[in-house]
């Protein structure tokens, strides 16, 4: 099982080459090419020790030795939780619509990448996973997205890419300091003192903290989200929020924690005052939206506020109970895997309600429970997910998150609850407009779920569930590295 | 009147002149040609006359000169006719005003 | 102690819930093995609850838990349990029970209703998730199930969906719970941290035992009313009050399960359940956040039997009752009195689920009729009914003897007057037992009394409807038999003593001043209301005071110009700062990216630019002026030698 990792990056790409090579059937021919990745990812899982917390599966080559690069990719739990993510999500958004050649070919050119980015270990190779996932989701909504999709898109690809531009640069004034692309090597070099010295490690901090904010996004680098989420195609949005926006908290996780706990540190106050606001902030904007994509959007942001909280909160700490760490930790893991899944599944009934109705408007519905009893039930699971419902997945990383940095940012995180409440505020909105009340004019015709669409729904939902009551399975993928990582950062 | 040096110089000046005027004023190539036929004459004429009032008049090396000279005028001649007739039919003319092809 | 009934409690809430599930898998048409699963299902957990009851009894102050992980993080283990206690058998029982009847009631009530299937999925529903947090050892698996009950009360107040108030009213519910749900979970988080454990018993580990509380010292204060937040929200405590009288949209049978009975005392079994946070550093019995559980209480138990009085909505008036009894009972939690605040709980659970049904049965009669003015003299015509409610009503008044209801109460006023702080309380809930039995006299003489006939034809319920009326009745009064001081076995039991016989402590003068209030109360509601006019006697007094009650005090309003109006300006500001200021920030960035583009544009343009195409344009015109002397014409080329050879000769002859 030595090359899977390769094998999984290569097959997609693959799957692009051969779907640009077909004629008809090109979504039949990139689900067949996900399948494969499916089974690689579960052979990984298989072969995948849990109990060890280093990295596993390593595979080193030499590449350009000139400049330090070399092709080093390996998995621990982190990885493999956001490689599961993206084999789950990808089909899920490839069958939320029809989709010609060429936007099957640049789907898979970006799950590749995001593998690339989960797996690779040297930052020119993740840099290069990273930057080429940016470029098929330009594409992508430049050519199939809907209105203002010019403006969206150049805004989504000059943002991110300036973003990119940053952390590429403190990343070179690394190297040429420190003569090493490697994350393990840099985190050892960080952690015996600092890696860099005066201001130069402030501005090499200032530039990756800005790539990785403008990508997960961070309040307030998040305006070029609403736009680019709500023209996207329904399955581009779903692949934007479900996997696209985790590689902005991977980079957290795996890059700006190791390198700078000191910086993060003194900022500590500051960055979690930023993490509150994606928290509060978003779901009030989301509040005044009446299209449905773009509220939507706004959640996802508040959604990832509360990595940010549990992230900032674990390194900003001055006391250092382990407990509280691994909580923040393992929160932040589970909400990065729920998010994905309930945040995708959210897209993909507002891509349903937009395919029958041509509209997506709030105020374009009502009455649905009286046609569409099956598809308000379902989207009502996605929903009360996503507001963090005990039962279902969401609670479960909400929870251990403010578990987590209620012990450590007491204050941040009681003001961060309240975020909780207008997610709430939210929905219900939702739910009454689109649900209840009489019939809207012309839904007469609105169709209940179709049984292709239940094979959809239904396993994601099940899913929700099954993480929501017994998380224990996923909690296993990643436990030792959460403990490992705690450990480190004391 | 006993012929010297400057007699010839100026007679052969004079062809030359009326030579030149030729080639230079009229407009019909053939005219052209008889003008250069003429200026060769006159050089000619020079060769024949510096051979002959020469500090050491040597065998005939001027004449062979003039001869030669004759010679590849001929040759010259023959095929300048050539030319103007090519052109002629070409451009089914002969004046050279009209034939300004070779301009940068 | 008996291990199999411990190890498997699960099995109370776990079968509703089961049954929900299979019963949301049939379709529509299944209309009647839909009613059956359900009923199935609540006896089989009435069964399992009455066996881990009887375990119960073996000992006095019997407590098991079964502690379990539910999952680990890091290298820590979350566990949460279930406990048999006394305080969760007795809810078991009369959750199960009064569920029971209820459910029987809604085959009755519910048989023309098409979404029949879906009704009885979410009923099972909630009875399942009732029944967790009653059982639940640990404050995050009640924490769980306490939202779970939420998400019911929400599915089944907007149950008619058609309706625009209903969808509004479930929303309404949803989110006033919520903020309270809010406190609640901050409180649980700040538990959890202090304590280590979220556990209440834990052999000796668990936060409601000694060493977790010594850990959790001096913020217990501010756990315990973070806690009675939650409780607030789904008690309607005031000012959380506002969701429970529009709760009422929802059918009449899920009003009584859980708007009366069992979801909004959940509240009050909250603090009880987690009473040691409340009480921990009492001195004489008072601590600052049990002062606050009896303000909140008073405040809310008189507001709510005040505005009763003006409500002309037969169910509306007992969801004031509701908030007013709920009041009551957290005011007895808060002077000390558990287990007279449990007792009255569970008695409140018959009687108001009894009322409740009789209320449904009387609007059932009148083809959905709910406008008390539009009803009158139904005691003839549905007697069951009359007879029931009225037994009922006698329990809610608070007359002793033969009602469960009265010697409840009367043991909360004994626990209220002996409360150390202030006798305020106690006057003022002596105020309120009059005010009670007041608007019941009303509600009565409105519905069942006079000789005013609906418009519609009225009819007497079927026997599936009237039997679970006779069955609570019955519940309600056998009921006192283990109330009464001659025998205060519910007392003994819940506070884990043996109970004594002395009929003896029967004769006690407050009983005497409660039964003479209750006796005033319905004698001056006799005496005000026996004539009934057009408008409402109160109305014709004190027509502004009546306003003022009968739009409910404007909380509603109030809320509405201030929170929600706050709110939705805060939301407006935010997407506003997201489109043009922070957006506008961003654009300001790329404005300045432009400008500077511009700016090289032009310094190309007209600086560098300039000296190349001088040069270029100097060299084209020289260019021109020499290829001008090219014409073409082989004599001008002649002529220009000539020239030049004339002037070489001239040169020569000048140079020599």
């Amino acid at each position: 099982m030595a090359f899977l990792i390769t094998t999984l990056i290569a097959v997609p790409i693959v799957g692009a080459l051969m779907v640009g090579a077909t004629r008809n059937y090109a979504r039949g021919v990139a689900l067949g090419f996900n399948l494969v990745t499916a089974v690689c990812t579960f052979l990984l899982w298989q072969s995948f020790d849990s109990t060890s917390p280093g990295l596993q599966l390593v595979e080193r080559h030499s590449w350009i030795p000139a400049i330090g690069a070399e092709y080093l990719v390996g998995i621990d739990g982190l990885s493999l939780l956001l490689v599961i993510l993206t084999s789950l999500v990808f089909p899920f958004a490839l069958l939320a619509q029809r989709m010609d050649r060429g936007f099957c070919a640049l789907m898979l050119i970006m799950q590749a990448a995001l593998y690339g980015t989960f797996t690779a270990q040297n930052f020119v190779l993740w840099f290069l996973f990273y930057e080429m996932s940016l470029i098929p989701a330009f594409l992508l909504i430049k050519i199939w997205g809907g209105k203002k999709r010019d403006r969206a898109a150049t805004k989504f690809f000059l943002y991110t890419f300036l973003g990119s531009v940053a952390m590429l640069l403190s990343f070179l004034g690394i190297y040429f300091t420190k003569g090493t692309f490697d994350f393990a090597g840099l985190a050892d070099l960080a952690k015996t003192g600092d890696l860099l010295t005066g201001n130069f490690k402030w501005l090499a901090f200032a530039g990756i903290f800005l790539g990785l904010a403008v990508k997960v996004p961070l309040f307030p680098f998040h305006t070029w989200l609403p736009d680019a989420y709500e023209t996207a195609p329904t399955g581009v949005s779903m692949v934007l929020t479900g996997a696209l926006s985790k590689m902005g908290v991977y980079g957290f996780v795996r890059l700006l924690l190791p390198l700078f706990p000191s910086e993060v540190r003194t900022l500590g106050p500051w960055l979690l005052t930023l993490a509150v606001c994606s928290i509060v902030i978003a779901p009030l904007a989301a509040w005044a939206q009446s299209d449905l994509k773009r509220m939507v959007a706004y959640l996802s942001i508040n959604h990832l506020g509360y990595c940010m909280l549990g992230l900032f909160a674990v390194t900003a700490a001055t006391v250092r109970p382990s407990v509280e760490m691994q909580a923040a930790l393992s929160g932040v893991f589970m909400q990065i895997f729920n998010h994905g899944i309930t945040a995708a599944a959210l897209f993909y009934f507002v891509g349903l309600l937009e395919q029958r109705r041509g509209l997506r408007g709030i105020d374009d519905f009502g009455g649905l429970m009286q046609r569409a009893p099956l598809f308000c039930g379902w989207m009502s699971v996605a929903m009360f997910s996503s507001l963090g419902l005990p039962g279902l997945n969401g609670f479960i990383g909400e929870f251990l998150i403010f578990k987590g940095s209620f012990a450590i940012a007491g204050s941040f995180t009681a003001f961060a609850v309240i975020g909780l409440l207008f997610t709430a505020i939210v929905f219900m909105r939702v739910m009454q407009t689109l649900f209840s009340g009489p019939l809207v004019r012309g839904g007469v015709t609105f169709t209940d779920l179709r049984p292709s669409e239940k094979w959809v729904v239904i396993p994601i939902a099940l899913l929700m569930f099954a993480i929501g009551i017994a998380p224990q399975f996923l909690f296993n993928i990643f436990n030792s590295t959460v403990v490992e990582m705690a450990r480190l950062l004391v | 009147m006993t012929p010297t040096l400057q007699l010839f110089l100026i007679v052969s000046t004079a062809l030359f002149s009326i030579g030149l005027l030729a080639a230079l004023s009229r407009r019909h190539a053939i005219f052209i040609l008889i003008g250069i036929e003429l200026m060769l004459a006159a050089a000619n004429l020079n060769f024949i006359a510096f051979w002959r009032f020469g500090p050491q008049p040597q065998p005939p090396t001027g004449v062979l000169v003039a001869i030669f000279s004759i010679a590849i005028a001929a040759a010259e001649a023959a095929v300048g006719l050539a030319l103007v007739i090519a052109i002629y039919r070409h451009y089914r003319t002969t004046n050279v005003d009209q034939l300004d092809q070779l301009k940068g | 102690m008996n291990p199999w009934i411990v190890s498997n409690l699960w099995l109370v809430p776990a079968v509703p819930l089961a049954a929900s599930l299979v019963i949301l898998s049939l379709t529509n048409s299944r209309r009647n093995s839909a009613a059956v699963l359900a009923t199935f299902g609540q006896i089989i957990a009435l069964a399992v609850a009455i066996v881990a009851f009887l375990s119960t009894l073996q000992t006095p102050g019997f407590r098991a838990v079964h502690n379990f992980t539910w999952f680990t993080f890091g290298d820590q283990t979350l566990r949460i349990g279930w406990v048999l206690d006394p305080l969760a058998a007795a809810m078991m029982i009369m959750i199960t029970l009064v569920g029971l009847c209820i459910f029987v009631f809604s085959v009755g009530y519910m048989a023309g209703d098409k979404n029949i299937t879906r009704f009885f999925a979410y009923l099972s529903f909630f009875s399942g998730a009732m029944l967790g947090v009653v059982i639940a050892n640990s404050l995050l698996l009640l924490f769980v199930s306490w939202e779970l009950v939420g998400l019911a009360s929400y599915l089944l107040i907007g149950f008619w969906i058609e309706r625009p108030s209903a969808a509004a009213a479930a929303k309404k519910a949803f989110i006033t719970t919520r903020i309270g749900d809010l406190g609640f979970f901050l409180g649980m988080l700040w538990l959890y941290h202090n304590s280590g454990s979220l556990l209440f018993y834990d052999q000796g580990r668990g936060c409601l035992e000694d060493a977790g509380l010594l850990a959790i010292g001096g913020s217990a204060t501010f756990i315990a009313l973070l806690i009675f937040c939650g409780a607030m929200g789904k008690s309607g405590q005031f000012p959380l009050h506002v969701w429970l009288p529009d709760a009422m949209e929802g059918p009449t049978p899920v009003s009584a399960l859980i708007h009366a009975a069992t979801m909004v005392a959940a509240g009050v079994f909250l603090v009880a359940r987690v009473y040691p946070l409340f009480s921990l550093g009492a001195v004489n019995g008072v601590t600052p956040s049990l002062t606050v559980v009896v303000l909140v209480g008073v405040v809310t138990a008189l507001m709510a039997s005040l505005i009763a009085l003006a409500q002309f909505d037969i169910k509306r008036i007992l969801a004031y009752s509701t908030v007013s009894q709920l009041g009551l009972m957290m005011v007895s939690l808060g002077v000390g009195g558990v287990a007279a605040g449990i007792m009255h709980l569970i008695a409140h659970g018959f009687f108001k689920a009894l009322l409740f049904l009789g209320a449904g049965s009387v609007i059932h009669g009148l083809h959905q009729e709910q406008d008390v003015r539009k009803m009158g003299g139904l005691r003839w015509i549905m007697p069951v009914t009359f007879l029931t409610y009225a037994i009922a009503m006698l329990n809610l008044s608070g007359v002793p003897f033969f009602f469960s209801g009265g010697w409840t109460k009367e043991e909360i006023l004994h626990n209220t007057a002996q409360w150390p702080v202030s006798p305020l309380p106690d006057y003022l809930m002596l105020a309120g037992v009059i005010l009670t039995a007041l608007y019941m006299t009303r509600q009565m003489i409105y519905v069942f009394f006079g000789s005013k006939r609906p418009a519609v034809e009225a009819h007497e319920s079927p026997r599936i409807m009237t039997m679970p009326l006779i069955v609570l009745a019955s519940c309600s009064i056998l009921f006192t038999l283990v109330l009464t001081p001659a025998w205060p076995w519910l007392h003994a039991y819940l506070n884990g003593e043996s109970a004594r016989v002395d009929f003896g402590s029967l004769i006690q003068p407050i009983l005497f001043l409660s039964f003479a209030l209750v006796a005033a109360g319905i004698g001056l509601g006799w005496f005000i209301y026996r004539n009934l006019g057009e408008r409402d006697p109160l109305a014709r007094a004190q027509p502004g005071l009546f306003r003022f009650l009968e739009n409910k005090m404007w909380f509603d309003e109030i809320y509405e110009e201030t929170v929600i109006v706050f709110c939705r300006i805060l939301s407006r500001l935010a997407d506003w700062l997201d489109r043009y200021f922070w957006d506008g920030l961003v654009r300001l960035f790329a404005g300045l990216g432009q400008a500077f583009g511009v700016l090289s544009k032009g310094l190309d343009d007209h600086g560098i630019n300039a000296g190349v195409d001088e040069t270029t344009s100097g060299t084209r015109g020289i260019g021109r002026l020499i290829a001008a002397a090219h014409s073409g014409q082989i004599q001008t080329y002649l002529g220009a030698l000539a020239v030049g050879m004339l002037l070489l000769l001239v040169l020569y002859a000048w140079l020599s």
